[in-house]
């Protein structure tokens, strides 16, 4: 707090006292409150979920990790990853394992949709979820160096039903290969399984979504066996994450735009070796609960 | 009997900006001459800046350049707070008042060369699916519903063509975020003066503020830098969110609905507790704006988000004791002509 205004500096309508300056924008803390950073994260909401989410990770759906060690422990970088289920559970897990085995935060770029609903959006953001802005992510991965998840099908790919799984969706626009590029960060996909057996989606509505305003209403196996509580009530699949290596780009970083061409090649390139992987830790997959 | 120093023409001059501006600017030793323009008279003392009555949409403005030869203007006139005035008084002070002054600006043969124009950030709007930090550059996302957002940014589409054809005026737009201080009424200001502060249910925006002071620092920082030009978002460092603001100013929430708001509040505007509408968006999804242009071109800035409203907080704990400390001022117009143009009064060389 700068110093030194007196109550007659500012009687009679005087003069505006015009400070000198200080230096410029001093370190928050001081005076919060709250840890609540200027992404909406806590650190300590984050612990809480931590405790909630241990015994699940652990217990439930026993996550194991093959190359964790690629994921870069310093410096941001882009994690993409497949996705699945109707309620996934893929980006919490993520997060979760992350955060526990690397110590580091991951922040998951999430489509707008969270923020408008009361709570959701809120808890949401608390847990380090973030508006997938092409804004956000660069300043995320560019000037704060942060880890940030994302996933390039959205939800084209937890919209669909239990036949078709496990096989990627398109890649978005491939805005994600282009904010790699800008941010001067390598991309480092995860692939994901036992994410779609945990809550197969059998049906889904697109009359009653239209209806509710969300991407899609499912009709999921979790329903069917639990009722309503189905939307929370996981399968447990064995969870098995496979980290890939890393890839950078070869341009130059904070260009305006970058040709579409390569883009997409990118893109795609990533897509298929994410398929490709996904492929073969199914292969290798005795038991769907076992692994 | 022209000098050597700048001669600045403020719109807006009754509104606190526009007295705040012209009293940092009275002290500047190469400041030459001030006329201030409004519909109404000063609510701030003013020592030699010269008032001028207009009306809403300034259409003496180009008469008044000529006859002053100003070679600045800064327009502090524009309302950036929807309970200021109705949709018709918004649209003709902003809009209309805008396009009369960029005539004038713009005009064969004006002498104006710096023009500097205080916006505001609510052209960036608030959304879901807003980015957390808006550039200069980054396109408004969420739809512009009320009067005064879009007349906003019919202003500033105006401004962006003014640039172009008239490459000899050097143009500075301001986007003030949401400003608080002691001494002035803004929207939030309000909300956190009430008994109980507004709280939509079930969101919690992270806010950006600016300090009153920081405002006027940086309209005089405009019109000191004579290289600079553009656009610039003025705002305090760092986020609080909303929650924290109530904590911090030690208000207990007034919980709104989150569905059909604007249906909830409309009783409440009839006994004078309304809020502007652009506020409601706010209070769901806040909005912060990337500051670092600003910083690039030289401005430090003497408040933090934090500081801003710890210095509100401060500030509206001593008016609860000792009331408003800063006495009504009443412009009259002959008592201020004899203190500037009497022979009598003596000034000091």
């Amino acid at each position: 707090m700068p110093q030194g205004r007196s109550i007659e500096q500012t009687t009679h309508g005087a003069l505006l006292p015009l400070r000198p300056a200080a230096n410029p924008p001093e370190p928050e803390p001081d005076g919060r409150v709250t840890d609540i950073d200027q992404w909406g994260r806590s650190a300590k909401a984050r612990a809480l979920i931590a405790r909630l989410y241990g015994p699940l990770y652990k217990h439930w759906f026993r996550a194991e990790w093959e190359g964790l060690e690629k994921i870069p422990a310093v410096g941001g970088a882009l994690l993409v990853a497949n996705h699945a289920g109707a309620i996934p559970v893929d980006a919490p897990l993520i997060m979760h394992g992350i955060e526990q085995e690397l110590d580091r935060p991951v922040y998951g770029l999430a489509d707008y949709f969270f923020r408008g609903f009361p709570g959701v959006g809120t808890a949401w953001a608390r847990g380090g979820g973030v508006t997938a802005h092409p804004d956000n992510a660069y300043r995320l991965l560019h000037d704060e160096g942060q880890l940030a998840l994302v996933f390039p099908e959205g939800t084209k790919a937890t919209g669909k039903v239990y036949s078709q799984r496990y096989k990627l969706r398109r890649f978005g626009r491939g805005g994600f290969v282009d904010i790699a590029m800008r941010a001067g960060v390598p991309i480092v996909p995860i692939v994901v399984i036992g994410s779609e057996e945990a809550m197969p989606m059998l049906a889904k509505s697109a009359t009653l979504a239209r209806l509710l305003g969300v991407p899609y209403v499912p009709l999921t196996a979790n329903m069917l066996l639990l009722g309503p509580l189905g939307l929370l009530g996981y399968f447990p699949a064995k969870i098995r994450f496979r980290v890939l290596d890393p890839i950078t780009f070869d341009v130059p970083p904070d260009q305006e735009r970058y040709p579409r061409s390569q883009v997409f090649d990118e893109a795609e390139k990533i897509r298929q070796a994410m398929q490709v992987e996904i492929y073969d830790l199914l292969r290798h997959r005795r038991s769907v609960w076992f692994g | 009997m022209r000098g050597v120093g700048r001669r600045i023409l403020i719109t807006g001059i009754a509104s606190f900006w526009g007295g705040r501006i012209a009293q940092a600017l009275e002290s500047h030793p190469d400041v030459e001459v001030i006329v201030g323009l409004d519909s109404d008279a000063p609510v701030v003392a003013l020592e030699r800046t010269e008032f001028v009555r207009a009306d809403e949409t300034y259409s003496i403005l180009a008469r008044l350049v000529t006859a002053t030869q100003v070679d600045t203007v800064v327009h502090a006139g524009m309302i950036v707070d929807s309970t200021r005035g109705g949709d018709r008084r918004i649209h003709e002070l902003n809009t209309i008042g805008t396009l009369n002054l960029l005539a004038a600006v713009g005009a064969a043969g004006s002498p104006v060369r710096s023009l500097i124009v205080k916006s505001s950030t609510l052209v960036y709007g608030a959304g879901p699916k807003d980015p957390y930090w808006f550039s200069e550059k980054t396109p408004r996302v969420a739809p512009a519903r009320t009067r005064v957002e879009r007349s906003l940014l019919e202003v500033e589409s105006y401004l962006n063509a003014f640039v172009e054809d008239n490459r000899q005026v050097r143009t500075v737009t301001l986007r003030f975020a949401s400003v608080l201080g002691a001494d002035i009424d803004t929207p939030l200001g309000r909300a956190l003066t009430l008994p109980l502060a507004p709280r939509i249910a079930g969101f919690d925006p992270q806010i950006q503020f600016v300090a009153q002071d920081d405002v006027v620092r940086a309209l005089v920082f405009a019109v000191e830098q004579e290289n600079l030009s553009g656009i610039f978002n003025v705002a305090g460092a760092g986020r609080i969110p909303w929650s924290e603001v109530l904590a911090l100013a030690g208000k207990a929430p007034f919980l709104l609905p989150p569905f059909a708001t604007g249906l909830a509040l409309a009783p409440l505007s009839r006994i004078g507790l309304g809020m502007a509408p652009e506020i409601i968006d706010l209070l769901r999804y806040g909005r912060g704006v990337d500051t670092r242009k600003l910083l690039r071109a030289g401005f430090s800035y003497t408040h933090s988000s934090l500081s801003a409203l710890q210095e509100f907080v401060e500030g509206r704990r001593l008016k609860a004791v000792v009331g408003e400390i800063v006495p009504t001022y009443r412009y009259e117009a002959d008592v201020e002509a004899f203190f500037r143009h009497s022979p009598a009064v003596v000034t000091p060389n």
